[in-house]
């Protein structure tokens, strides 16, 4: 009588494999990753011929002739019909193929290739320095100001953390460069080139959602100390540090988890104010030119790396929590 | 509207809207009273650094920055009110959209704002920069639009809550139609809701917007908003720093104004933080022995917990309450003893403290706290004693162990701390004991994880984990209270037999006195934090003195045969600790009281069999229902 909630917990054991949780999680991502790629896909793509009046025209400027604008559209098939020219779209995408850049001529994927490994650098150090910073200052902050001990500890966290989080990171970029580039010395104004050169923009992308994080760390672990099996914990009678890093944390950072990813898909936008404040040779530079110009293939091609990054952003954290706390997400069916 | 002006008097709030009146006055005003300042070139000074004539110093044509960053607030908020008012419309249609179309039409429009919502705004902004064009009504649309999923999925959650409600229901069955239904009785219960949120939104739009005019796909010259400013300072920034920092400050204040006042509000309509006095619970500082205490040496070597005078408190509001109020009990080797009473009379307090699990802000003061000899007042230096002799079982074992770990790591780590066992050992040792409680295959089980395992093996597992050092004492509190009436049984028997088996002694604490009658030697009745009978467990059927202790045996059937009877239930309400009334605490539920019962507290008198009871009419025969049908027979 005492052994019935194990056996529906054993994968695979008299069940068909397509009844298996985790088959089944599996698919269910999946489905949703393909609906959201077509989305975004079909977006980028509707993205140029919602522009209104002619998007080579655009282009080119007033200036350029009418038979110059009109070889540039058949050139990019902008004469077919909408529905074949999407067709046409979605084949040389599965090919790898995004087109040439009105502006430079230049293969869309060369230029992106050239560029993507710097923001990619960006936002994952960026990412792993707010996690860093993150999870322990929150986790410590929670069991140092716990039922109300260390009150000024708590007002000044509370407050910094408040203040900090709602700098954006241009506007904090901005204050990095006066105070340790201008002022100090300490470390280069923009570029990327020495290690020293990553600090500032790093920071800048890194403080805002390390503040916020560690708020939520806080929250999540000051939830976790009061659980009756931290109380088991304690009764145990194991050492305060065994408590808090085995036993607390853990259970804290799997909810703020769900968070952070959500973090890591801003971090990846928000490389794009920061590259621009740092003269960062990434593609949030060249977007913004881009957009000016109406050089629409890039546009379009860097719209859809931008959002691919977050998509598989989500699926991982989705697939890591899926892992770490498996009753919570596929337990529930 | 209560809430706003409630949300006004908080710290928060005040900062918040303090802030949020500032900017909104110099949005309105600063154009009108520096707007020639703003613009005029003072050639002579140009790039000009902070001064008294510019505070700010000047830009390259020599215009005042300090009274630019002021007349730009009316363009900056402009924007990011219009962009958010254009989200939270754009959100209502999308959100309203399975109310209004059906839901044929609505599903999926509703999961296309899910999937959108899932990338980030910034993101969005540039989508939509590219399809409205560079410039400030572009950028307006451009933030709007961006900002529109999030809304139309929060409206989404709101309506549907709302939709569910009676008022909805019954406007529907008369007929009206949804256009009507949505503005009559569903925006105006979740506009307050929608409001909070588009202030909290509106300083996110503020920060969008100042990136935006920043990469320069937003305000163009020569209108300037704060991004704008930025973007121009940037340049120079070694020269002159304030050009672009102080337009980065009036970003952050605004920010900072929206953001507070919103969450502010937000604050005021969620629920009122009110910790509950009993939510805490680790070890205080305790009051040091008073000199010449008559601690006396222990000759007794069979007593393995001595409690004298213990006493629980915690502030409350500026004062304290004292929900364990001077308990005084001994245990000795082998021995089980009942702690029972209602809940909220200290039973479980009195079972955390003396398992020294307790903790801030509860304190615990008490004449004498010994286990095993060891003061347990001192409060460190006994964490190896009391991880190895005292084991604790608590009330829910769902709850009770740590879902992250296997169950045979949470058993094994305790050797791990206390017994210095290698790994291995203490994981053999861990799969024995799981063993020794009975639970099959015992190997496989150590490596699964908490939720795989039933209740009722959870709470032997949770016995097994005491057993893993050498216990001297079990406290178990509540501890077949959350499981089922089959399984109750076997986890009393366990207790039972690893009492018998190694001499342990047991604190067994229970509001069932059937239960407490089946497994205990001896009892305590507690009532409002305080033992008021202490009698052989065998005696509780016949030989209870105390009026509340007959009480809670009369409300069990047949407490012998039926344990699992349904909960106790005495007539009237348990003592409030932060009202302990003068006299007898339980004078107010008491047929028996009178007035001196009411004006002095009974003392806990030992009778000459060792028993104890606090009751000025102790073992008087109480009017019970039965003896008042007798008298009616015979008049
Ligand atoms: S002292 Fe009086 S009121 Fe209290 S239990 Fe005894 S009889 Fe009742």
């Amino acid at each position: 009588m005492s052994a019935t909630p194990a056996a529906a917990a054993e994968p695979g054991r008299a069940t068909a494999w397509w009844q298996n949780r985790w088959v089944r999680f599996a698919a269910r991502r999946l489905l949703r990753l393909l609906v959201s790629l077509w989305v975004l896909v079909t977006a980028a793509f509707f993205m140029v011929h919602l522009v209104p009046g002619d998007p080579v025209r655009a282009a080119l400027g007033p200036l350029a002739a009418a038979d110059v604008v009109a070889a540039r559209r058949h050139a990019l098939g902008l004469d077919d019909r909408l529905l074949v020219q999407y067709w046409h779209f979605l084949r040389d995408l599965c090919t790898g193929q995004l087109g040439d850049s009105i502006g430079t001529q230049l293969p869309v994927g060369q230029i992106i290739g050239q560029r993507l490994p710097a923001t990619a650098e960006l936002a994952l150090l960026a990412f792993a320095v707010a996690m860093a910073i993150a999870i322990p200052l929150g986790a410590a902050i929670a069991a140092l100001t716990r039922h109300g001990r260390a009150r000024r500890t708590e007002l000044a966290f509370a407050g910094s953390s408040v203040v900090l989080g709602a700098v954006p990171d241009f506007v904090l970029g901005v204050l990095l460069v006066f105070v340790f580039a201008v002022q100090l010395h300490w470390l280069p104004v923009a570029g990327r080139d020495a290690p020293s050169s990553y600090v500032l923009p790093v920071l800048a992308l890194a403080i805002g959602p390390a503040a916020i994080l560690s708020r939520i760390v806080r929250v999540e672990m000051l939830a976790v100390l009061d659980t009756d099996y931290l109380r088991t914990a304690r009764a145990k009678r194991l050492s305060g540090l065994r408590i808090h890093l085995v036993h607390a944390l853990p259970n804290a950072v799997t909810a703020t988890l769900t968070l952070s990813g959500l973090l890591l898909g801003s971090l990846v936008a928000g490389t794009v104010l920061v590259e621009n404040v740092f003269a960062w040779p990434g593609l949030g530079s060249s977007i913004v030119g881009s957009i000016t110009n109406k050089d629409f293939p890039l546009v379009q091609g860097t719209v859809l790396v931008y959002g691919i990054g977050v998509l598989l952003i989500n699926t991982v954290v989705d697939v890591a929590l899926a892992v770490l706390d498996p009753r919570s997400t596929i337990g529930v069916d | 509207m209560k809430n706003w002006s409630r949300a006004v008097r908080t710290p928060l709030g005040l900062t918040g809207f303090g802030l949020l009146a500032l900017t909104l006055f110099t949005a309105v005003f600063a154009p009108l009273l520096w707007g020639h300042q703003a613009t005029s070139f003072d050639t002579d000074n140009m790039l000009a650094g902070a001064s008294a004539q510019h505070w700010f110093g000047t830009d390259n044509l020599g215009r005042d920055i300090f009274f630019r960053v002021l007349v730009a607030t009316r363009l900056s908020i402009a924007l990011a009110v219009s962009a958010t008012a254009i989200s939270v419309a754009v959100g209502i249609v999308l959100g309203s959209a399975p109310m209004l179309l059906g839901r044929w039409l609505g599903r999926p429009i509703i999961g296309l704002v899910n999937t959108v919502v899932a990338f980030p705004g910034l993101l969005l902004v540039l989508f939509f920069a590219v399809v409205f064009g560079v410039g400030a009504q572009g950028a307006v649309l451009a933030v709007g639009f961006a900002g529109a999923p999030v809304f139309a999925r929060l409206c989404h959650t709101l309506m549907a809550g709302v939709a569910g409600r009676d008022f909805v229901a019954a406007a529907r069955v008369s007929g009206v139609g949804s256009g009507r239904i949505l503005i009559r009785h569903v925006l105006p219960n979740i506009a307050e809701p929608l409001m909070v949120n588009a202030t909290i939104g509106a300083g996110g739009v503020l920060l969008s917007f100042a990136g935006l005019s920043f990469l320069g796909l937003g305000v163009q010259s020569p209108a300037y908003d704060w991004g704008r400013m930025m973007q121009d300072g940037l340049t120079g920034i070694y020269v002159h720093p304030l050009a672009a920092l102080a337009p980065g400050a009036a970003v952050i204040i605004a920010g900072l104004a929206f953001n507070l006042s919103g969450e502010a509000v937000a604050r005021s309509l969620g629920v009122q933080i009110d910790v509950p006095w009993r939510a805490a619970v680790t070890p205080r500082r305790r009051r040091a022995p008073a000199a010449g205490a008559r601690t006396g040496p222990d000759t007794d070597t069979d007593l393995v917990l001595d409690v004298r005078d213990l006493r629980v408190a915690f502030p409350h509001g500026d004062a304290e309450i004292s929900p364990v109020r001077g308990v005084t009990f001994q245990v000795h080797r082998g021995e089980a003893v009942g702690i029972v009473g209602e809940s909220g009379s200290g039973k479980s307090l009195t079972a955390l403290a003396v398992a020294d699990l307790l903790e801030f802000p509860a304190r615990v003061d008490a004449e004498r706290l010994t286990f095993l000899g060891a003061d347990l007042r001192d409060g460190t230096g006994h964490r190896h004693l009391l991880g190895t002799s005292l084991a604790v079982v608590f009330q829910d074992p769902m709850t009770s162990f740590n879902p992250a770990h296997r169950v045979g790591a949470q058993l094994a780590e305790a050797a791990r701390a206390h017994q210095r066992a290698t790994r291995a050992q203490a994981w053999q040792r861990a799969v024995d004991r799981l063993r020794a409680v009975r639970i099959p295959d015992p190997r496989r089980r150590a490596r699964q994880y908490p939720f795989e395992f039933s209740g009722g093996m959870r709470q032997r597992a949770m016995i097994g984990m005491g057993l893993m050092g050498t216990p001297k004492l079990i406290v178990a509190d509540e501890p077949t209270t959350a499981l089922d009436v089959t399984v109750q049984r076997q986890v009393l028997d366990m207790l039972q037999e690893v009492r018998a088996a190694d001499g342990v002694a047991v604190i067994l604490i229970s509001h069932d006195v059937s239960v407490i009658a089946e497994v205990c030697d001896r009892v305590l009745v507690m009532y409002a934090g305080r033992v008021v009978e202490d009698l052989p467990a065998g005696e509780l059927a016949d030989g209870a003195r105390h009026p509340y202790t007959r009480a809670l045996v009369a409300a069990v059937p047949d407490m012998r045969s039926d344990i699992d009877a349904p909960l106790a239930t005495i007539p009237g309400q348990p003592v409030d600790p932060a009202h302990v009334p003068a006299g007898c605490a339980y004078a107010a539920r008491c047929p028996l009281a009178d007035d001196r019962c009411r004006a002095q507290d009974p003392p806990l008198r030992t009778a000459a069999d060792r028993s104890r009871v606090a009751c000025w009419h102790a073992g008087e025969p109480l009017p019970i229902l039965s003896d008042l049908a007798a008298l009616e027979v015979d008049a």
